[in-house]
């Protein structure tokens, strides 16, 4: 298996639409190994899942990517640019929502926008517009703590939307929200990735999320954090998200993660 | 409370109380409890008098000034400590010391520097009150969730934006709190200041009242001082909550 994953990277590395490459990134944190050595590339326009147990670091690879964790060793390229820190090409959501409590969901959305020197005026009209397609209409002037988890979310995604960067990362964002709400939510990123033609970059736990809203799917060992095996999900997305979970290709692929995870979890 | 299917307002144990102290007074049981009509109407008096409206001006305006002096240093010592650990490491042990210290014991040493006057009690208020302003301003910027300031620092904010926008909105909760336990604590200085120093606003009033044993002016005193430090209490609950609702559920 580690040899088709070799092979796998080498063919990735041919492609010349990666609007992320990450070379050679190592992390440790004292004596603790997060990352090692880890070389990956993003395609511009699809959803790449880093897909893991607990610990293997995909977190923090993420955070590395966003520019707001310093790597120990390798570098991280954005459009060809070397990555220093956080970047407007890049937008980040989290995984706790990292909403301001004391400001309303239109303030919230805007506030990538507002940190940027937006006039107010146009603030408002961008905010506006990825309140409604996240859902919100009508909570433009309700506070965080009025909203449900799930409502929580839609606001940290129109605000990574609001800036309009070329990358979104997506730090588990639907993990803190209950199951119906979640698969409510991974329709509409679906649906999101369809009409925004963006590159997202999406972690999570969940094998059966990642195998539904995935283009590519990078399996991560646990620490020191390897790339132990690249999987490219063959399902029709136009299908209804119901017939898509009923697919064999979707059933076949979250098993065949499971049987490259089984050995890790113990 | 309900009594016999009636509504009784919060304040309704005062007057019990109110009504058993007049009994008592009345009873002339021993000279230090006067009745409560009376203490009443001798307060009504003694707030018409020269001497009680100048020693109320006094005692205003050392609070006021401490206070001022309290929160406009307490609040930004309270923040740098929480931002930067060489200012903890610095400052630290000192306030936690301070806080909890019985600095009553400390005044007659504040006489000896600052001399018999209004500069000894605005000191005491000062002491009073600041280093609770201190520890919870602290507080307040250490407990700001780390995701918020990643959030900030991922949307392009540094700095002075970043301290502005993120970290001291959402310390707010906890500097307002700090501030109003100081104000409680500065009512306590001041009363404290002064009766120490004793030739200074209330204090000199409390010197002179027990010294000629006017117990009814005694207590009408006390009695309106205790209010006022629960009036500003209060005062300062509702602007907090209305600070909190918007700090919500954290």
């Amino acid at each position: 298996m580690q040899q088709a994953a070799r092979s796998t990277i080498k063919a990735a590395a041919t492609n010349d639409e990666a609007i992320v490459q990450v070379r050679g990134i190592d992390k440790t944190y004292g004596d603790i190994e997060a990352l090692r050595n880890v070389d990956l590339e993003f395609s511009r326009g699809k959803l790449t899942t880093l897909l893991g147990p607990s610990g293997c670091g995909k977190t923090t690879l993420l955070k590395i990517i966003a520019g707001l964790v310093p790597a120990t060793a390798g570098e991280i390229r954005v459009n060809g640019r070397v990555v220093t820190g956080p970047g407007p090409e890049r937008a980040f959501v989290f995984q706790d929502f990292a909403l301001m409590p004391w400001a309303t969901v239109m303030r919230n959305v805007a506030f990538g926008l507002e940190l940027r020197g937006v006039n107010a005026a146009e603030r408002k009209r961008i905010a506006t517009h990825y309140i409604e397609e996240v859902g919100l209409v009508g909570f433009e002037d309700k506070y965080p703590h009025e909203l449900s988890g799930g409502m929580r979310q839609r606001v940290g995604i129109a605000r990574a939307f609001s800036v309009n960067a070329d990358v979104l990362l997506l730090d588990e964002p639907f993990s803190a929200v209950d199951e119906q709400n979640r698969r409510k939510f991974q329709e509409d990123l679906l649906r999101l990735v369809d009409l925004e033609k963006k590159t997202f970059i999406f972690v999570t736990h969940s094998i059966e999320e990642a195998v539904y809203v995935s283009d590519r799917i990078v399996l991560l060992s646990p620490r020191p954090g390897r790339i132990s095996q690249i999987i490219d999900p063959k399902i029709d997305r136009s299908a209804s998200p119901d017939d898509i979970r009923r697919d064999p290709g979707y059933l076949n692929t979250v098993e065949e993660i499971w049987d490259g995870l089984r050995h890790y979890v113990d | 409370m309900t009594i016999f299917g009636f509504r009784v307002p919060m304040m309704a144990s005062l007057i019990v109380w109110a009504i058993l102290w007049e009994i008592v007074g009345r009873l002339d049981l021993i000279f230090l409890i006067p009745p409560m009509s009376s203490i009443i109407e001798t307060g009504v008096h003694l707030v018409q008098t020269n001497s009680w409206q100048n020693a109320s001006i006094i005692t205003l305006r050392s609070f006021a000034i401490g206070m001022a002096l309290a929160i406009g240093i307490g609040v930004p010592l309270g923040i740098l400590m929480g931002r930067f650990k060489a200012v903890d490491n610095l400052m630290g042990l000192w306030v936690n010391m301070f806080v909890s210290a019985p600095l009553s014991a400390l005044v007659p040493v504040l006489m000896i520097l600052f001399g018999l006057g209004e500069t000894t009690v605005v000191v005491t208020v000062f002491l009073f009150a600041v280093w609770i302003i201190v520890l919870d301003a602290r507080a307040g910027v250490m407990q700001v969730p780390p995701s918020l300031i990643e959030m900030g620092r991922s949307y392009g904010a540094n700095g002075w934006v970043l301290f502005s926008k993120i970290i001291l909105l959402s310390a707010l909760p906890e500097i307002l709190a700090g501030i109003r336990i100081g104000l409680i604590r500065g009512v306590k200085g001041v009363v404290i200041g002064q009766i120490l120093v004793s030739i200074v606003g209330y204090g000199e009033l409390f010197e002179l009242f027990s010294r000629s044993f006017e117990m009814e002016s005694f207590w009408a005193l006390t009695i309106i001082l205790f209010a006022a430090a629960m009036l500003l209490s209060a005062l300062i609950e509702t602007f907090e909550k209305r600070i909190e609702y918007y700090a919500g559920a954290r």
